[in-house]
């Protein structure tokens, strides 16, 4: 497609994969031209992964270092598993998304520049004396010096708009650029901006014009001596979407609800970067989804509190400092024993912290931070797409059990993207909910003997009125007791209601041979970079497994046998060795901590590192 | 709907009611029941909602469903029951602690919204169940187990902090006064929105003395007034007592009984204005009022959400791969 005789052959290189990093003001189109690529990318085949990475004001001043939006993404064969450590393309809309980036780019990679945003003032705004494009500091990378600002004028000049509205088109030249360059289709592109720009037609047109202009430029032009095919990976067949983390959890929450064939109620309160949920499900209210912009995360709570209590599947969603003021509410959870789905994207604390950064540092308080003992079930997930898996997990547990599910994501996975699979009705699990019996036999607090879940009765169900709440109740006919026994009693049967999901979880996975030097374990969102990790250094002779958790409350049954088959754990975290700690007190074991708290993923380069430092320092 | 026949003692639960002999809750207890009877709806569509606080056992003793959640939360599960089921009839049963201190945003928001729950707010302006501390409507200088030198704090007027949120029913009742307070929860039963009612209820430990006055029946008259939908504003063991306005400004006048003069103010429940006047009567100034402050007609929080789906249409994406699908998926063979 789009391929047209060329003025000299081009040199095609095939790649596993490779990593490309957008940078620009974040007034710069960023974060779409990244999408756009993405999905262009998936379309032709390739596995991909991104990292969107954008500063936590809604407009910083233009041209500053904290202005810059950053949109990075891998694609290639099937190795592809984290967004990328080190971009082999950097594409730098002005001097500050250069000086923000070239630090985390190895020599000679390719450096997009758009030079007519170096100007002198842009200079020195990202702290430059000199002009890097001329001066001859970046002689050791492969420097693309385009007037963008220029070329996309000249596009555009007889199209009427205005000097500032072309200028705003400038992103699809550099799209149009990237296309080329990776062989990549355009039409998807088009086709989304005829939608798009539906009521600006002019605006349509033009974005369209500067975007073919671009990738006519870089076919055109002798500027470029390579063209790069990516290795396309052997995916299973079936349709797909590219879908965030975010997406991916919203449409987990709208299928576990047809699947029980209830309403869904989200109730939520906006906090970054876990907002896109509520969004996304807000599209969706003509599919028996409620949703409720509560006035603060305690109501957000609450209210799908309320809701469960009336029959929806209830669900809501936040990030730490959310999740903590959710807390006492979800104690209310745990001993009204009604089924909540609470999806916690994890951001960079405490407090404010880094709200559009990543971590894994919400562990400990998700599984242990609450008042009493007050025992539910937690689930990570382990990528965007995944998100999808663990939260339609996390409502089947939570109307199997009649009980809390929090599922842990975090800003890497709500963010980043990646082909998801949309599955076939007979693929999903089933839903089951415990048993109602008869109105004359239903006790509020009855047990069914297998799950040891009360049963799912109602507001508005005839027969059943009956009155919960926070205080103690008597085991089976539910009503308030103060009895030191029964609260021993009740206690032990939460208790054991959670730890009985253990049943149901699989056997672990060892990635590699089941006995060893050294496993590493992982949990959540650094999946990708231990898997990569681990590959690599297998393929260099060092014998280490990987086995990767995602039920965190309860631990699969088998952990510790698989983990006492291994010499020595290495346990990488985003935190300072939370779920490490857990092992140890689960365990008994003295597991090796690899700990970044630096609001960025952990990447496959740094746990490699540790893998040949543990191994060789034998 | 079907026709059915209930009275207040179908709405009495088996639970032995443990509050304090000789609470206002009592009473308030049967009024509600009484209401809940009048409304031809059977057990199973109503929810009693509740937080913290003696007044906060009541769902224990109501045979409907029920939820004693946590302190100050009551509105916000409230609102998520009624949302999920409309024709549910929720009710939200708090107090002057629960509902306006730890439960204030929640309680704000849920009138801002009209979402169609019905409010009642039992004032003892005490924290009785942990036993005599300041609340926010305990009045400026009362001396407690939390303010042995008297409280500093300005207290809330309930009905007038309702009012001033543009609550489309405000009503204030007095815990003994037993024929009046059915009628205000009929009515509140009744109202499409948000419904608040205040009720003044004294608390036999702490608060024992703290509406006597309101009810003893040389004064009572002198004391209280009465505000009714299109009558005048007048009160007084003889009658000879009313309200005038002037320049917004209310002032009593004295008259002879059983001739009203021109000037004393007819009530009027659909001004926001009048009821922020009235609700706002203090002693020993003025007579505390009772009654209907307000009553107006807004579209409520659930019927606009509802209407909002069905404005929609049928796209419901029945298939749902076809719904997971989404405009942009791709195959690959």
């Amino acid at each position: 497609m789009n391929k047209s005789p060329s003025k000299k052959p081009i040199k095609i290189n095939e790649l596993d994969s490779i990593t490309i990093r957008f940078a620009g003001d974040s007034g710069d189109g960023i974060q779409l031209v990244g999408h756009q690529f993405a999905n262009a990318t998936a379309i032709a085949g390739n596995e991909l992964s991104t990292l969107p990475d954008y500063p936590s004001e809604v407009r910083a001043p233009a041209g500053s270092i904290g202005g810059v939006s950053g949109f990075q993404l891998s694609f290639g064969d099937e190795s592809v598993l984290t967004p990328g450590t080190k971009p082999n393309v950097l594409i730098a809309m002005n001097p500050a998304a250069l000086v923000v980036n070239i630090k985390n780019i190895d020599k000679g990679s390719i450096i997009i520049a758009n030079s007519d945003a170096f100007t002198p003032a842009a200079l020195e705004k990202a702290g430059y004396s000199s002009n890097p494009l001329e001066d001859g500091t970046l002689s050791n990378y492969r420097v693309l010096a385009i007037p963008v600002n220029t070329l996309t004028e000249s596009t555009l000049k007889d199209s009427g708009l205005t000097k500032a509205q072309i200028l705003k088109c400038k992103n699809f030249y550099v799209l149009g650029i990237m296309y080329w360059m990776y062989d990549l289709p355009i039409e998807p592109t088009i086709n989304w901006i005829k939608t798009k720009f539906k009521k600006t037609p002019e605006l349509a047109k033009a974005n369209h014009q500067v975007l073919a202009a671009g990738y006519a430029y870089s076919e055109a032009t002798e500027m470029f001596d390579a063209r790069f095919q990516i290795k396309k990976s052997p995916v299973v067949p079936g349709k797909y979407r590219n879908l965030t983390g975010n997406e991916a959890a919203a449409y987990a929450l709208i299928t576990a609800a047809k699947l029980l064939k209830r309403k869904l109620f989200y109730g939520s309160y906006p906090i970054t970067p876990a907002t896109e949920i509520l969004q996304t499900l807000a599209k969706h209210k003509a599919n028996d989804v409620v949703i409720y912009q509560a006035e603060d995360e305690i109501a957000a709570i609450c209210s799908s509190i309320g809701a469960a209590f009336a029959g929806c599947l209830a669900s809501t969603g936040t990030s730490g400092p959310g999740l903590s003021l959710k807390v006492e509410a979800t104690g209310l959870g745990v001993i009204s024993e009604l089924p909540l789905v609470i999806v916690n994207v994890q951001r960079g604390g405490p407090s404010t912290g880094l709200p559009t950064k990543t971590e894994q540092s919400d562990l400990l308080q998700a599984v242990y931070g609450r008042h009493g003992e007050s025992p539910l079930v937690v689930l990570a997930a382990t990528s965007p797409a995944d998100c999808f898996t663990a939260t339609l997990e996390g409502a089947r547990i939570a109307v199997k059990y009649m009980t809390p599910v929090i599922v842990l994501t975090n800003a890497y996975l709500s963010n980043g993207s990646e082909p998801f699979r949309i599955p076939k009705l007979r693929e999903l699990p089933k839903f089951e909910i415990p048993p109602l019996p008869e109105p004359e036999r239903f006790k509020p607090y009855g047990r069914d003997p297998e799950t040891l879940a009360r049963p799912w009765a109602y507001a508005g169900l005839k027969g059943y009125e009956h009155r919960i709440g926070g205080l103690e109740k008597t085991d089976g006919s539910g009503t308030v007791s103060h009895d030191p026994e029964n609260h021993e009693i009740m206690s032990k049967l939460r208790a054991e209601k959670v730890a009985r999901v253990a049943a149901e979880i699989p056997p672990t996975k060892v990635y590699g041979a089941a006995e060893g030097e050294l496993l590493v374990i992982g949990w959540g969102s650094t999946f990708g970079a231990i898997t990569q990790a681990v590959n690599e250094a297998r393929k260099t002779g060092l014998q280490v497994s990987s086995a990767h958790v995602r039920y965190m409350n309860p631990l699969p049954p088998d952990l510790g046998t698989v983990m006492r088959r291994f010499r020595k754990i290495l346990v990488p975290e985003e935190n300072f060795g939370q779920f490490r700690m857990m092992l140890r007190a689960a365990y008994a074991l003295e597991p090796i901590g690899l700990n970044k708290m630096q609001g960025q993923a952990l990447n496959a380069d740094e746990v490699l590192a540790k893998i040949k430092e543990i191994l060789r320092g034998n | 709907m079907e026709n059915i026949k209930l009275t207040a003692k179908d709405f009495a639960s088996t639970l032995p009611v443990k509050w304090c002999p000789g609470c206002g809750d009592f009473a308030i207890l049967n009024q509600l029941q009484k209401a809940m009877a009048g409304m031809g709806l059977p057990h199973e569509k109503y929810v009693v909602v509740s937080g913290i606080g003696c007044s906060s056992r009541f769902p224990y003793y109501v045979n409907t469903y029920g939820f004693h959640s946590i302190h100050g939360r009551a509105c916000a599960v409230a609102s998520g029951v009624k949302l999920s089921n409309p024709e549910l009839a929720v009710w939200v049963v708090t107090g002057d602690g629960d509902g306006l201190s730890i439960g204030g945003n929640h309680m704000l928001h849920a009138i801002r919204r009209n979402i169609g729950l019905k409010i009642v707010l039992f004032n003892n302006r005490i924290y009785a169940m942990t036993k005599g501390q300041a609340s926010p409507t305990t009045l400026l200088g009362a001396k407690t187990k939390s303010t042995p030198m008297g409280t500093i704090d300005f207290p809330f007027n309930p009905a007038r902090f309702a009012v001033g949120l543009d609550c489309t029913f405000v009503a204030r009742g007095i815990d003994t006064d037993m024929a009046g307070n059915a009628a205000i929860l009929e009515r509140a039963a009744k109202h499409k929105g948000t419904a608040f009612v205040e009720v003044l209820q004294k608390c036999v430990p702490f608060t024992d003395k703290e509406f006597d006055t309101l009810k003893d029946p040389e004064k009572k008259e002198d004391l209280v007034i009465r505000v009714e939908h299109g009558k005048p504003l007048v009160f007084g063991k003889n009658k000879n007592k009313g309200i005038t306005f002037v320049n917004f400004r209310a002032e009593i006048i004295e008259f002879k009984p059983g001739s009203v003069p021109a000037e004393v103010a007819v009530y009027d429940e659909t001004s926001a204005e009048m009821a922020y006047l009235v609700s706002g009567f203090q002693a020993p100034e003025f007579p505390i009022p009772v009654g209907v402050f307000r009553a107006g007609e807004k579209p409520s929080y659930e019927e606009l959400y509802y209407d909002q789906v069905a404005a929609i249409g049928d796209t419901k994406d029945n298939e749902l791969e076809t719904l997971l699908s989404g405009p942009d998926a791709w195959e690959i063979k």
